[in-house]
């Protein structure tokens, strides 16, 4: 069973839960700890953080990559690790991405000993249902945890602020603490325009995407104040530098990854290592050895092509993502590549809210691909960019050489695929040779 | 002669029923508009605004989950009266998935709990519990012989009352509900629809009957003709959304309506 195929982790699973009814329960039990990150944004990238520093911890690490978040996929993690004995190496650490809709299934399988919850955001409607329905499970959830574990909880956003009430154990709260953090466009989708309980309007003095920001209401509910934050944030093109807060002091650090978004996916791996135990001089040196997990954020030199892979996969994070694309002067090519599988969102009509708008003067060229390339290009008409080079509707490689085919040696093409995209982008240059850019710079 | 045509477009409650796409409906008539050298207004109404339909000509209204329903539904009851009248007066409406149901008699949430409607249309609507299937997938739809496509995500199941006209009929996908084969609703000028992912762009022939509606009721037979436009992009779109809804891949799920 050690032997999984690249990008194809979920089936082991299903295999093996066929085989063993019961086996990830009884392999759990043997855990030392088990951390479960869920919310809509970042859980891959967060998960992958948190394994970095708790191997740099000296743990044993068990963790579910590529995505891979059902329940299936963490049955694979766990008997993947397991020797044939069944048992598991002493101090082994459980990190799970937990999908939002399937939080439950997956702390009864696995019962957290940290539960970090990012944020809770529009994404992909038709899959996994209205922003209601989730906040309702996770509430169910919580109450089938343990009574001693602890949330790590994202207060800049108020939907996940709102879970400390509903627990009753401890918690360790996140957030951005910097003043200087430039405000959210005027006009960006977000979530959360009141409180579920109160109906109370959330008022914010400052929104740095999405609803995430320093938030209140007219009743008195305010942003709780942070236990790890992140202040005196620099962004720049080859990193993100801030200094991180602990109960027990700060530190500065700077991340090969950009974006305030690397910036949350950080505190939230900082937040569940400090409710583990892991002391910040050990979470701060892991941080900055991080590379990003493959395909969220990626820099790879193709024919001596700079090229950079980014995810997108609802409005916020792709917002999100493409602001890091957007400094001054900035200027790239672009592939878009939007599919309507079943792991991409069968409907396309998020990227109506996506602002492309503030993307188009930084774009030099565009090529269009996947099995809706003609609804990107239309929105994309709509957003003022150059008429698309061309639209190779559902052959992905095609649009991938194309686009390579349309760049000057030295410049740089971003490459914006959905889920399923991301994938054979992956596979395509797994078979070029393409070498990542950190590795030979 | 250079006539200064503008139309007032409204956007009804924008920061709360936006779900998916929604905007792209303005921006489509915006920009259908201004092609053609007629000024497109677009206002966006909030909650408690001071604002009537008195000088408008279109009204958009967008999808909501069920509690953004239930937020605008009084602000919405306030202005019940004046929205019948100016629909009573040809005003041009687009109200699409949330925005449909509330302009119908009335919704039972999947609570049980019934938000009344502004009773536009004959129509009511009701989710049949959390446990039952939602209407998800891409549709194709009849709409005065041509094809519609767009995108349906909605739990409640919405009849119309005998006598009320629908939208549109339902070529694939489940429509109002699944089983008249019935797609949205329409009196007069007013359209209410299922449809979201942004159905104008997609749809322009759709998007310009709306702007011809509202260019006849402010200017009579002074009414500007509407010149073609170059929708290439918008057909290729529309094409794929077909292609779409009749993929392998959605018959397969049992979408399909026979
Ligand atoms: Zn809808």
């Amino acid at each position: 069973m050690r032997s999984l195929g690249s990008g194809g982790t979920a089936l082991p699973g299903l295999v093996v839960e066929r085989l063993h009814d019961g086996a990830a329960g009884a392999l759990a039990g043997q855990l030392s700890a088990t951390a479960l990150i869920t919310g809509t944004n970042g859980k891959t990238t967060s998960a992958a953080m948190l394994a970095r520093i708790l191997r740099a911890d000296d743990r044993a690490v068990i963790h579910n990559r590529s995505g891979s978040n059902l329940m299936r996929g963490v049955t694979a993690s766990l008997v993947e690790a397991a020797s044939l004995l069944g048992t598991l190496p002493r101090r082994t650490t459980a990190v799970f991405e937990a999908d939002e809709a399937a939080l439950s299934a997956i702390a009864a399988a696995a019962p957290p000993s940290v539960a970090v919850f990012t944020n809770l955001m529009r994404d992909q409607l038709d899959r996994y249902g209205e922003i209601e329905t989730i906040a309702r499970r996770w509430t169910e959830a919580l109450g089938g945890f343990p009574g001693d574990a602890t949330l790590a909880l994202n207060i800049d956003d108020p939907l996940i602020a709102s879970l400390e009430s509903q627990w009753s154990g401890s918690s360790v709260r996140y957030g951005i603490e910097d003043p200087d953090v430039p405000p959210a466009p005027e006009g960006e989708i977000m979530d959360a325009v009141w409180d579920p309980e109160t109906q109370d309007e959330f008022r914010y003095t400052r929104r740095y995407f999405a609803q995430l920001g320093r938030w209140h209401t007219d009743a008195g509910a305010r942003r709780p104040v942070p236990q790890v934050a992140a202040d005196q944030i620099d962004n720049a093109e080859q990193g993100v530098s801030f200094t991180l807060r602990f109960p027990a002091g700060e530190r500065t650090l700077s991340l090969p990854a950009e974006g305030l978004y690397s910036v949350y996916n950080a505190l939230a791996a900082a937040a569940a290592a400090t409710a583990l135990g892991v002391p910040p001089d050990t979470i701060c040196s892991a941080l900055e050895s991080h590379q990003a997990a493959f395909g969220r954020q990626e820099d790879l030199l193709v024919n001596q092509r700079r090229v950079r892979v980014l995810l997108g996969k609802n409005p916020s994070g792709l917002n999100q993502a493409l602001r890091t694309l957007q400094a001054p002067g900035e200027r790239h090519h672009l592939l878009i590549l939007l599919n309507d599988g079943v792991a991409d969102g069968v409907d396309v009509s998020w990227i109506w809210d996506v602002d492309w708008e503030s993307q188009a003067p930084h774009c030099r060229s565009v090529v269009v691909g996947g099995d809706r390339a003609a609804d990107m290009a239309l929105r994309l008409e709509y957003a003022g960019f150059p008429a698309p080079r061309a639209e190779v509707t559902r052959d992905t490689g095609e649009a991938l050489s194309r686009a390579l085919s349309g760049v000057p040696e030295h410049e740089q093409l971003v490459i914006l695929p959905t889920y399923t995209a991301m994938l054979e982008v992956r596979q395509r240059f797994g078979r070029m040779g393409a070498s990542r850019l950190w590795d030979v710079a | 002669m250079s006539a200064n045509w503008r139309l007032n477009v409204a956007v009804l409650y924008p920061e709360l029923l936006n779900l998916y796409g929604d905007r792209g409906n303005a921006r489509a008539l915006e920009r259908r508009c201004q092609a053609r050298g007629i000024d497109a207004e677009i206002t966006p109404v909030v909650i408690g605004d001071h604002w009537s339909p008195d000088d408008t000509d279109i009204i958009l209204v967008g999808g909501g989950q069920d509690r953004e329903q239930r937020r605008v539904q009084s602000d919405l009851h306030r202005r019940g009266a004046a929205l019948r009248d100016y629909i009573e007066d040809d005003g041009v409406v687009l109200a699409v998935c949330g925005g449909f149901q509330l302009f119908g008699q009335h919704y039972r949430g999947w609570d049980g709990e019934i938000m009344e409607g502004i009773a536009i249309f004959d129509a009511v609507a009701a989710h049949p519990g959390p446990s039952i299937q939602r209407c998800v997938g891409n549709v194709v739809a009849i709409w005065e012989g041509e094809t519609v496509v767009g995108f349906e995500n909605h739990g409640g199941r919405t009849y119309l009352n005998e006598g009320q006209q629908a939208f549109a009929s339902v070529v694939s996908g489940f429509g109002n509900n699944g089983g008249d084969g019935l797609e949205g609703a329409r009196r007069r000028n007013a359209f209410g629809t299922y449809l979201h992912g942004a159905v104008l762009p997609k749809n322009p022939r759709l998007a310009d009957r709306l702007i011809a509606l509202a260019l006849q009721r402010r200017y009579g037979s002074d009414a500007p003709a509407l010149s073609p436009l170059d929708d290439r992009a918008a057909l290729r779109a529309h094409a794929e959304a077909l292609r779409a809804a009749f993929s392998p891949a959605e018959s397969a799920i049992g979408r399909r309506f026979a």
